[in-house]
């Protein structure tokens, strides 16, 4: 909503001394977002004077133009002599040909400034001293037409030498208002003048005078069929001068609202809602074909708007028809047939009140927001309505000439407004600062509302305007308004003591911290995914591998489901870093991944007005994706590059693991690797499964050859997934300060024969179990083949460190502990003790 | 029999003192105490044959060796101190390496902005007693809309702002805000409730510099007997305070929301200018446009509607909300210029922000 400071000036009498800035603040304290104050014709300044045509000649010119030259009396002030005008006059050279001897025009002299900051002088042009220029709309900043100049009418009352600033309204303020939901009754002069009135405590003269009559139907007829239109008022004027123009002061107001000037019967339209806040609809009444019927579409119902396009109705919308059928979407848009024309006589004025909530969904469904739905849509006071239609009757008759038909219509009635009883303290309750009852009263009543005492309580009645007033804390929001929240103290609450972060919330962070310790950088990816990233990680087809759940109208058809695996965001931002030349990565991502539950059921709508039943809220739950937390990893390029400390070390499967133990290992857990049942999308000879606690949380490998082609990644791209949800339901809780022996440390060194197929963790894994509770730690700190070790075997050599925690161990002790271990290698995995 | 003779014996000393003294190394050192200080060095043969002499002789002659001895002792411990000393100057001279030669173990990994900046918000209020609440992305419609007083009519509801889980009759959603974290929690804690929500949320939004259809928020609850609307003034200014300052305040402007009554944009104090650059050309901010207020998010007193379908008895216990989002914050704590960057993963975004800043 744009505002211009002279507009609401008329209905409260804002002090000259306060700016549009000032007034700004004003209204952003009592909820309006004031977004910019425009100053128009701030620049516009010097000798601009009233100036009569006294005489010209067409002038052709070599170029093809022809060219006035004009003698122009510009008042005493300006004139100068001249031999053929005793007055005086300017002479000047003008290029526009709509004006002859006798016209009243606007005269820039040498010295002003127009828009746009062009400076006016005398200049030598087509062989004359043009001595000033004769102004067109564009060059004032009053409009944009310069298809010619300004032609002032004869009964302006001006005189050649005054001043056309305020008749032209030249200079004004105007406020660039962003109007929140809750305040359609901002979305007009008229709402806009009481909040100003009210905040600069001024007196207010509402432009709404007359009280809506009784239902009569004694004007063009009017059926109400649906209670989404309670009333429909409908006058006529007849015999308006087509052509009478729109006086320049509403085309003004009209430009500097944010409006063009149509014809004089759409401004007067146009200007009374901005007015009043009322919609106005004008018909050819001639047009018109049987009764006005307002009724919801029926199907295969269509309508063609004024915008000339050809609109299918929906059964919810409302229309406004006649025996022809639609002749328009009520509160929306007109339809073309029964448009105001060129040669519109008679107007039928509609001003009618629709339901927000239907007008909210037809302008949704035909894209469609207009004036009038912007106003609906947000509510528009039904008392309005009568004097809104009285008001543009009353222009067309004053400025066409036209005859008010003493026959009017009032079909329906304005609705009922709900009372509320609030307790009088409430509004100091809730705000949390003492207002006395007195200045809630006074309040309230300045805002409209009539408010009745009736012990500790208040009785309000909103005013027909204030939809928005309907329950105890509205009111209490429009007493903190009105007293500014700059007024409420600050005063922090104190909450309970608190119990810290959830066993979750504290594993989380930790493996956070420690997986960025580890040296991963952490990534936020978008979780949408398709078919064909799945495919392509060659996860299984069929719903019990790809329980996906689809977004119904996703932000990119290509990619509608949720993610069930964290690696397709991954690979993406491997792809972009790599295209950008960063190489070297080793990336993390911590998020949800969604599954759908098996036959997707519903979720329930329960009722809002009291708590949801038990067995709500569980069907409720139930119906919602299961979300487990993942956490995964992907590996290029170099860990750390080829340089003086030596060769590259790749960021391969090695890294993957590093990253799934510095994970595990933040919650207290070591991960057991083993051969996955199904590999997918990892390289099977190089992937392993992870668990914890004899659950599998997770996989962590080199990808599938086969995938990093189809994802056109580096060669040996790693990666790693991880359940979070599964591996916290593994940490251990608390744990034990270990004793500490000070007894010294025997050390044995083995070396172990093995298939070359065994795996290294499965001979230390036997190793540990048979060497019993004196091992203090076992490192692997040798593997090789060829030499002396057989084909197809390999040598692997662990240190081993025995303690006992209350005595030194004795030679023997610690031998029989190493050849138990031995002999738990040699069972459980083939291992032959080698000669060194 | 040795010559023991005061004589002899000084002999001896000066022998031993000037072998130490022409030894240079650590080696040739040890080869000098050998000769003059080890079993079959004349002053300790000459030591072993004082029995030999007559009883009244020994104990001068004991007393020479003895000294003799002891001088021998004392030269051999300077010269090693000395030749240790020297050898250790040249050891460390040998030795040196350039200090400035990169030192590269294992690549610096970093955490994202935004779960850094979540982290920073959430021990904030956890520090003030608060606790963190959260919940599922995928949501009941119920629990995203209509428990929050955003009746079927609103048009947050249309599929052009919310993305809808399919079909769009079984009523669930990508939830809008963090908002239905506070609901689950209103219908599953004891009162009163004071809770931060952080997460991720999703609406059908542009993507361009300053939208992203994914994004993050945290928003904070209290419900508890007698809040008020000072009470969300304070915990604002409080919390501005922890994150930006002690003399940083907020401002609340009234606005629209469903789910308060009454309802509030808050601004931020400018934590750069504090106000300075507003009508003063000549110390223009960029953080606030030289607005002196930074626009940070939404709140207001929660509406009854929505502790009504909580099943809170709204004559007892009233409440607090209020919302921020965190690219935004990013963007004017840390001037992220270009909110895409937050979600395209490349490594230097998240690399960018070091130590404290994080």
């Amino acid at each position: 909503m744009r505002a211009p400071m002279s507009w609401l000036r008329e209905y409260t009498a804002i002090p000259e001394e306060v700016s549009g800035r000032q007034l700004a603040e004003v209204l952003i304290r009592a909820g309006l977002e004031v977004e910019t104050v425009d100053e128009v014709g701030a620049g516009v300044g010097g000798p601009i004077t009233v100036g009569r045509i006294l005489r010209y000649a067409d002038e052709p010119q070599k170029n093809g133009k022809v060219i006035r030259w004009v003698q122009v009396d510009v008042g005493p002030e300006h004139n100068q002599p001249h031999p053929d005008f005793p007055q005086g006059c300017r002479e000047l050279v003008c290029g526009a040909h709509n004006f002859t001897e006798g016209d009243l025009v606007v005269v820039s002299l040498p010295g002003s400034v127009l828009a746009g900051g062009f400076e006016i002088s005398a200049r030598k042009t087509y062989g004359h001293i043009s001595d000033g220029m004769i102004c067109a709309e564009d060059e004032l900043g009053i409009g944009q037409d310069h298809t010619g100049i300004i032609v002032l009418p004869a009964d302006s009352g001006l005189a050649p030498g005054d001043d056309p600033a305020q008749y032209l309204v030249l200079r004004d303020e105007v406020l660039d208002i962003d109007v929140s939901p809750d305040m359609g009754f901002c979305l007009s002069i008229r709402g806009l003048a009481r909040e100003a009135a009210i905040g600069l405590e001024l007196v207010y003269d509402d432009v709404v005078k007359l009280p809506t009559p009784a239902e009569k139907l004694d004007g063009y007829p009017v059926v109400l069929e649906h209670p989404d239109c309670p009333l429909f008022v409908a006058v006529r004027v007849n015999g308006i001068n087509p052509d009478a123009p729109t006086p320049m002061w509403m085309k003004r107001r009209l430009a500097m609202s944010g409006m063009r000037s149509i014809s004089l019967a759409v401004d007067v339209t146009n200007y009374v809602m901005l007015l009043t806040g009322q919609p106005l609809h004008g018909y050819d009444a001639n047009a018109l074909t049987g009764p006005i019927v307002v009724r919801k579409a029926r199907a295969g119902e269509q309508v063609t708007t004024l915008d000339d396009t050809l609109r299918q109705l929906h059964p919810d919308d409302l229309l406004i028809t006649d025996d022809t059928g639609p002749i328009g979407i009520a509160g929306v848009m007109g339809g073309m047939t029964t448009e105001l024309g060129e040669r519109t006589a008679d107007v039928l004025i509609e001003a009618a009140n629709f339901s927000s909530r239907s007008i909210g969904w037809t302008l949704r469904r035909h894209n469609l927001p207009s004036e009038a739905s912007k106003r609906f849509h947000r509510g528009v006071d039904p008392a309005a309505a009568y004097s809104a239609a009285h008001l543009a009757a009353q222009l067309l008759v004053e400025l066409a000439g036209g005859v008010l038909d003493p026959r009017e219509t009032v079909a329906g009635a304005v609705p009922d407004v709900p009372t509320q009883i609030i307790p009088a303290e409430l509004p100091s309750r809730i705000l949390g600062v003492d207002v006395i009852p007195e200045r809630v009263n006074w309040i309230l009543r300045k805002s409209g509302v009539k408010v009745a005492a009736d012990g500790g309580n208040l009785q309000l009645t909103p005013p027909t305007w204030r939809p928005d007033l309907r329950d105890p804390y509205d009111y209490v929001e429009e007493v903190g308004r009105k007293i500014g929240f700059d007024t409420i103290p600050s005063v922090p609450p104190i909450a309970p003591p608190g119990r810290g972060y959830t066993r979750a919330q504290r594993l989380r962070r930790a493996v956070n911290r420690a997986v960025v310790d580890a040296g991963f950088t952490e990534v936020i990816t978008f979780p949408f995914i398709s078919e064909q990233d799945l495919d392509q990680l060659k996860v299984p087809p069929g719903t019990e591998h790809r329980p996906l759940v689809r977004v119904a109208n996703p932000l990119a058809e290509t990619s509608p489901f949720l993610r069930t695996t964290l690696l397709p965001g991954l690979i993406g931002a491997v792809l972009r870093n790599t295209s950008r030349g960063n190489d070297d990565l080793a990336l993390f991502e911590s998020g949800s991944v969604f599954f759908a539950r098996p036959g997707n059921p519903a979720a329930p709508i329960p009722a809002v007005d009291h708590r949801p039943s038990d067995a709500e809220l569980a069907a409720i739950k139930a119906a919602i994706p299961s979300q487990p937390r993942h956490l995964a990893a992907i590996l290029s390029g170099a860990w750390r590059r080829a340089g003086w400390q030596g060769a590259a070390d790749p960021a391969d499967w090695r890294m993957a693991f590093h990253f799934a133990e510095a994970a595990a290992g933040a919650v207290g857990l070591e991960l057991v690797r083993s051969a996955p049942a199904e590999s997918g999308g990892f390289h099977p000879g190089r992937c392993a499964e992870l668990s914890a606690g004899g659950v599998v949380v997770g996989i962590a490998g080199e990808l599938h050859p086969e995938v990093v082609a189809a994802f056109g990644l580096p060669a040996r791209t790693a990666a790693v997934e991880i359940d979070l949800d599964a591996l916290f339901s593994q940490a251990p809780e608390g744990g034990n300060i270990a004793a500490i022996s000070t007894h010294p440390v025997a050390k044995e060194d083995v070396a172990l024969v093995v298939s070359e197929d065994t795996p290294v963790g499965a001979v230390a894994a036997a190793l540990r179990e048979g060497a019993g509770e004196l091992l203090e730690s076992l490192s692997l700190f040798d593997v090789f083949t060829g030499g002396s070790v057989p084909e197809g075997k390999k040598s692997v050599a662990f240190a081993l460190r025995f303690r006992a925690p209350d005595r030194t161990l004795t030679e023997a002790e610690a031998a029989a502990a190493r050849d138990a271990a031995v002999a738990q290698a040699a069972a459980r995995a083939g291992a032959e003790l080698r000669a060194f | 029999m040795s010559d023991l003779s005061q004589e002899a014996v000084d002999g001896l000393v000066a022998q031993a003192l000037e072998a130490f003294a022409a030894a240079n190394t650590t080696t040739e050192l040890k080869a000098a105490r050998l000769a003059h200080l080890g079993d079959k060095a004349p002053v300790v043969l000459a030591n072993k044959s004082l029995g030999e002499l007559p009883k009244e002789d020994r104990r001068e002659a004991g007393q020479r060796i003895g000294q003799a001895r002891a001088a021998i002792n004392a030269a051999f411990a300077a010269r090693e101190a000395e030749i240790s000393a020297a050898e250790l100057a040249q050891a460390l001279v040998a030795e040196r390496v350039d200090v400035t030669l990169p030192v590269e173990v294992a690549p610096a990994g970093a955490p994202h902005p935004i779960t850094a900046l979540m982290d920073l918000v959430s021990d904030a209020f956890v520090a003030m007693g608060w606790e963190i609440a959260e919940g599922p992305e995928a949501e009941g419609e119920w629990l995203n809309f209509d428990a929050l007083n955003i009746g079927p009519d609103h048009p947050a509801r249309a599929t052009s702002d919310t993305l809808f889980i399919d079909p769009i009759d079984n009523h669930l959603l990508l939830r809008t805000h963090t908002s239905p974290v506070q609901i689950r929690s209103l219908l599953s804690r004891p009162l009163p409730v004071y809770i931060i929500c952080p997460g991720k949320t999703y609406r059908a939004d542009e993507f361009d510099a300053t939208h992203v259809p994914v994004f993050h928020q945290f928003e904070g609850l209290a419900v508890d007997k007698g809040i008020t609307l000072a009470n969300l003034r304070g915990s604002l200014d409080r919390f501005a305070q922890a994150m930006f300052g002690d003399e940083i305040r907020t401002r609340m402007r009234p606005h629209y929301f469903p789910f308060t009554e009454p309802s509030a944009e808050v601004d931020l104090q400018c934590f750069v200018c504090h106000g300075e650059s507003v009508g003063n050309p000549d110390k223009p901010c960029r953080t606030c446009k030289s607005e002196g207020w930074i626009e940070w998010g939404g709140c207001g007193v929660v509406n009854p509607r929505v502790l009504a379908a909580c099943g809170i008895d709204t004559d007892v216990y009233s409440g607090f909300a209020f919302g921020m989002g965190v690219e935004r914050t990013l963007m004017f704590r840390n001037n992220a210029a270009d909110m895409r960057d937050m979600v395209e993963g490349d490594v230097r975004f998240s690399r960018s922000l070091k130590g404290a800043a994080r």
